[in-house]
């Protein structure tokens, strides 16, 4: 890795927090992974979120879990996401509101063209309105399109960054803002549309169990970069929004995982990816044990 | 990567790149009768583009899917059809902030949809090529040229040039390209014509060979960080502006969008150097002068001639580019103006407004004729609007 470096000679006059980056970065750190989330500079260390807000957790996770962020690039989406990604130090763009599939099509096909020998991994990150309300035609085009990027929906079930309005992944009867007599029809089922639109990896969580996040995103990124488009739905409630307390957000997350749950934990995977998906798993071990037999 | 290091040397389609002044002033040309969507494919081919995104309307869709047997045929590296307007220039904004040179065409209610991207693509800084073949906009469904949607897209921040003819439309769009993307412009370019008019018409072209190319975009010359890692990544503010209804909020906002049309004005050195002037001029010494853009010129020049039959002499400034504006060169060109005539293809007379706005003695301006809806700028019309003003004023004098 010689992404980033200092010149020797300016190395102590730079500000620590630099230095710190440049020594301590999980750049190219094949383990790294939601344990480095409170250590690593190059993560979010503050961000512009409400006190206790689960999505910050879960921006956390998917910027620990990426295999590859040193040639990662996020596109986002007008919304809560967007006032975090200043802060972080991976390119993202925020263009409009609700094109973030349509942008990342373009930018991942011009990376591929630019940089034919070189992994470049584009990942999307928006909420739902972005998602699947103003932005899902072309959300499911760039799936039909098999476009070689992941798609996160941050769901919280409705327009957060406005101010709690409808929208489609909002469950029905909910009363919000623009249902005022409660939302008339059913939790758009994203994930099902998602696999026979052509997703290849489709996974839907909340982000309560960062195990089974890291290992989503990773086999999502992986499976896009290698086969085609994948999708990973996480619930990130807005406590603002559903009136819970800063510290009632993952209990609010556990409540809704269960068995019959509105969250109960989806995985669909093409049988393409299965197998590449094995092939990735296989590898790993095998690397494991050969680590175990050298330290032995 | 320098791409003038690149001159001389060849694509991958044995195409050898060559300076920008060597395509538009020095290349030996070939005469063709061609329409201005093939003239597309014949400037696309030429101008070493990296990504092209369609969508079908009426009167551009022709032009766009030209490109893609370019992209068939190897001269464009990548191309598809998007799923509506805005999708599409979003596609192109991705493209052109990994660093791709990119165009697009589209027409009328495309260009509409496809609205709210041309503001963020200038605020971007992504010199996109878009080629607009305008169209009517209107109520009832009209596919007949029309600039009203010019019009609508003067305040984006984007740059804008009207061609004439089929020759002027290869021009512009080989130099539009590398006038958008130079480091101190470096903001997107909107190539106008008439649709129909100029899109369908066959017309003599001059050709530069197919086997020469311009040199390619060089993503690293941009004022703004490329999107694709190679740099390495900052984290780009303390907090983000949108958050702030404060005074470095304001700052911010206010000093880019300022940055953006600054760019737009800084462009003019290097459009003078490619495409000529701003405006060009004929018999501006005449008391009587017809200023327009696009093929309302042309009619103008038969209106001229019809007029010159009668005795009456008048001269002609045609507007190259709309944005930036020829504001210095129209207040010159003019001067010795008794009566400035303003014929336009739209119902609002936009470009009436425009030069009314930057004018001294401004009651010199006569906002028409105008022709909405598709009909033609007959020459018969500008003559008739003309004689009509003429005939008031001798009223006025005599009556």
């Amino acid at each position: 890795m010689d992404k980033i470096k200092i010149n020797d000679e300016f190395f102590d006059i730079m500000p620590p927090e630099y230095q710190e980056l440049v020594e301590e970065a999980t750049y190219g750190k094949e383990d790294r992974g939601w344990k480095d989330v409170g250590v690593a500079k190059e993560l979010i260390e503050e961000h512009s979120l409400c006190a206790g807000c689960p999505e910050s957790i879960a921006f956390r996770y998917v910027l620990a879990c990426l295999p590859n962020p040193q040639d990662t690039v996020m596109v986002g989406s007008t919304g809560c996401t967007s006032l975090v990604f200043p802060h972080v130090a991976i390119h993202n763009i925020h263009s409009l509101f609700g094109n973030q599939n349509a942008v990342a099509s373009g930018l991942k096909r011009t990376l591929a063209l630019r940089f034919p020998d070189k992994v470049k991994d584009v990942v999307v990150l928006a909420g739902d309105g972005a998602t699947v309300d103003i932005g899902l035609d072309m959300t499911l085009q760039s799936w039909f399109r098999q476009e070689k990027f992941t798609t996160i929906c941050f769901d919280n079930e409705l327009y957060a960054n406005t101010g709690g309005q409808e929208s489609g992944l909002m469950q029905k009867g909910f009363v919000g803002k623009m249902a005022p007599a409660g939302k008339k029809f059913d939790k758009v089922p994203l994930p099902e549309i998602a696999r026979d639109s052509g997703c290849h990896y489709v996974a839907m969580m909340t982000v309560s169990k960062p195990n089974r996040v890291e290992k989503a995103i990773r086999n999502a990124i992986l499976v896009a970069r290698e086969i085609g488009p994948t999708y990973i739905q996480l619930y990130t409630p807005c406590i603002l929004e559903i009136g819970k307390q800063m510290m009632e957000g993952l209990q609010e997350m556990r409540d809704s995982e269960g068995p019959g749950k509105r969250f109960e934990f989806k995985e669909y995977i093409s049988d393409e990816a299965k197998v590449f998906l094995d092939e990735v798993d296989a590898e790993r071990k095998a690397k494991k044990k050969a680590l175990r037999a050298a330290r032995a | 990567m320098d791409t003038k290091s690149l001159v001389g040397t060849y694509n991958k389609k044995g195409q050898k790149i060559v300076e920008p002044e060597y395509m538009l002033f020095e290349a030996p040309r070939t005469q063709e009768f061609m329409t201005g969507s093939e003239v597309v494919k014949e400037g696309i081919r030429r101008a070493s583009v990296d990504v092209s995104i369609a969508y079908p309307i009426t009167p551009q869709s022709e032009a766009a899917a030209l490109v893609g047997e370019l992209y068939v045929e190897g001269y464009v590296g990548e191309y598809f059809r998007g799923e509506n307007e805005f999708a599409v220039m979003s596609e192109c904004a991705g493209a052109s902030f990994g660093g791709a040179r990119v165009f697009t065409t589209t027409s009328g209610p495309g260009t509409l949809r496809a609205y709210e991207n041309f503001p963020m693509w200038a605020g971007s800084r992504l010199p996109i090529l878009i080629n607009v073949m305008v169209r009517g906009v209107n109520s009832p469904l009209s596919i007949q040229p029309d600039t009203l949607e010019m019009g609508m897209i003067l305040e984006t921040g984007m740059l804008i040039w009207h061609a004439e003819t089929a020759q002027e439309f290869l021009d512009f769009l080989l130099a539009g390209f590398i006038v958008a993307e130079e480091p101190d412009v470096h903001i997107p370019i909107a190539v106008c014509i008439d649709g129909f008019f100029v899109s369908h018409t066959k017309d003599m072209v001059m050709l530069p060979p197919a086997d020469i190319t311009l040199t390619p975009y060089d993503p690293y010359r941009s004022p703004v960080p490329c999107m694709d890692m190679e740099v390495p990544p900052i984290r780009m503010m303390r907090d983000p502006f949108v958050m702030k209804s404060n005074y470095i909020s304001y700052a911010t906002h206010a000093s880019w969008q300022q940055e953006v049309r600054a760019a737009c004005e800084r462009s003019r050195k290097h459009t003078i150097r490619l495409i000529g002037g701003l405006i060009e001029e004929e018999r501006t010494d005449a008391d009587i002068l017809i200023v327009s853009s696009g093929t309302a010129v042309a009619q103008g020049r038969e209106a001229v001639r019809l007029l010159a039959d009668e005795g009456i002499r008048v001269g002609i400034v045609k507007i190259k580019t709309i944005r930036p504006f020829p504001h210095e060169e129209l207040r010159q060109a003019t001067k010795n103006a008794k009566l400035i005539f303003v014929p336009e293809f739209n119902v609002a007379g936009w470009m009436a407004r425009e030069i009314k706005a930057i004018l001294p003695d401004n009651e010199r301006v006569i906002a028409g004729p105008h022709v909405c809806g598709g009909m033609t700028m007959p020459p018969e019309v500008i003559v008739k609007e003309i004689k009509k003003v003429l005939a008031g004023r001798k009223e006025a004098v005599h009556g």
